[in-house]
């Protein structure tokens, strides 16, 4: 691990420790507390968990250091701007949700060779804007301590899973449809990104 | 034996999730699905362009499904940002015909080429058909499933297109796209009349 991925993981832990106390309500309500609702929240979030899908999908491209790099800092930047976004109010555009989304799935779509160091911060900067939106979107205040962590554990499970999958076939066609899911979920950000401009 | 427990509870929330994240998130993906496999003109289309795909061999076998998607969604993009397309209809039943003729006679065009044709036609779909939502549905989720179903065509139209590794399966293959382009012709001869 770089000196700036260490940098990165400290600010992370600091930030962590800076979370409110207690959420003040919650997006999805499971019923086993406020852990499962983070962590149901994204995988029933399309906007948020396919980013990470194809940031998974692209780490498992490139190789089995770059998956354990976004396993590390994925979550490392969820907990880090969930903290941020739940003092700080964020009111971006629903455009910005599709910019995610169209961003790394083309990464992936292209297999872009990017170096270890890259997809780190990457993972740190896709994690931390993902995080700072879900837990400062003015109608999911649910930001509380064990509901972010019930997200980043989500993500902690879901980055080595896809990533995995992907780094242990070395057969051509398993590649490519790992490029094809990355191509859908940019043709899905390229058409949020049309619903969101879409004039009235 | 409780991580069974969470697992079957989490999965029975999504039920009562869904309309917190974003009502008609359901009804939108349903609909995205069911879309492109009711539309006719799409279907035939898409299963030609796996086809066509299997026949041409790789790269073009693979390049196809990597970026068919994202040229679409760019034509759906124009849709919903109210560009108009002219002949959109006219284009799509022209997708048919030409594209089944590709198969009928195994053309093999340069790759740049074949690549160029298979674009244009797909944003004429993705302008068509990319767009087309129901009130009160959810355009993210729409969007996955239209994305998802078009590419399953694409797959099944690859599968389709392996017959061609056996010689009867060349013959069955390019009978398939002598329908393919009998049936854009039909749509052709409805949208120019």
């Amino acid at each position: 691990m770089t000196a700036a991925e260490r940098r990165g993981l400290l600010l992370a832990g600091l930030l962590i420790a800076a979370l409110p106390a207690r959420a003040a309500g919650h997006l999805v309500s499971t019923g086993l507390g406020p852990v499962y609702d983070g962590l149901t929240h994204l995988l029933l979030s399309p906007e948020e968990l396919l980013p990470a899908v194809a940031l998974a999908l692209l780490a498992g491209l490139r190789g089995a250091v770059h998956g354990r790099r976004a396993l590390l800092l994925l979550p490392a930047g969820w907990l880090a701007g969930g903290a941020i976004g739940a003092s700080l109010p964020l009111d971006a555009g629903p455009w910005v949700a599709a910019l995610p989304l169209l961003a790394t799935g083309a990464l992936a779509a292209a297999d872009a060779p990017l170096r270890p160091v890259a997809t780190a911060l990457l993972a740190l900067a896709l994690g931390a804007w993902l995080g700072l939106r879900s837990s400062a979107a003015a109608d999911a205040p649910w930001a509380g301590w064990l509901a972010l962590a019930g997200a980043a554990a989500a993500l902690f499970m879901l980055v080595p899973i896809v990533a995995a999958l992907v780094v242990s076939r070395r057969a051509a066609w398993a590649r490519v449809a790992a490029r094809v899911a990355g191509s859908w979920i940019a043709a899905v950000g390229l058409l949020q990104l049309g619903w969101s401009l879409r004039p009235d | 034996m409780t991580a069974s427990f969470a697992l079957a509870r989490a999965a029975a929330a999504a039920a009562t999730a869904l309309p917190h994240e974003g009502h008609g998130a359901a009804e939108g993906l349903l609909s995205g699905l069911l879309h492109p496999v009711t539309g006719a003109d799409h279907v035939v289309a898409m299963l030609a362009v796996g086809m066509w795909g299997a026949q041409l061999g790789a790269p073009a076998v693979w390049l196809l499904p990597v970026t068919f998607p994202m040229v679409m969604a760019a034509g759906g993009t124009l849709a919903l940002l109210g560009m108009p397309l002219p002949g959109v209809e006219v284009g799509i039943a022209a997708s048919g015909v030409l594209l089944g003729a590709m198969v009928l006679f195994e053309a093999r065009p340069p790759l740049p080429l074949a690549a160029a044709l298979v674009g244009l036609f797909a944003i004429f779909h993705g302008h068509a058909h990319g767009a087309e939502l129901a009130p009160g549905e959810s355009g993210l989720t729409y969007s996955i499933g239209f994305v998802a179903a078009t590419g399953a065509l694409h797959a099944a139209g690859i599968a389709l297109g392996l017959l061609h590794r056996r010689p009867a399966g060349r013959v069955v293959l390019r009978a398939a796209g002598a329908l393919i382009a009998l049936a854009g012709s039909l749509f052709l001869w409805r949208a120019v009349t």
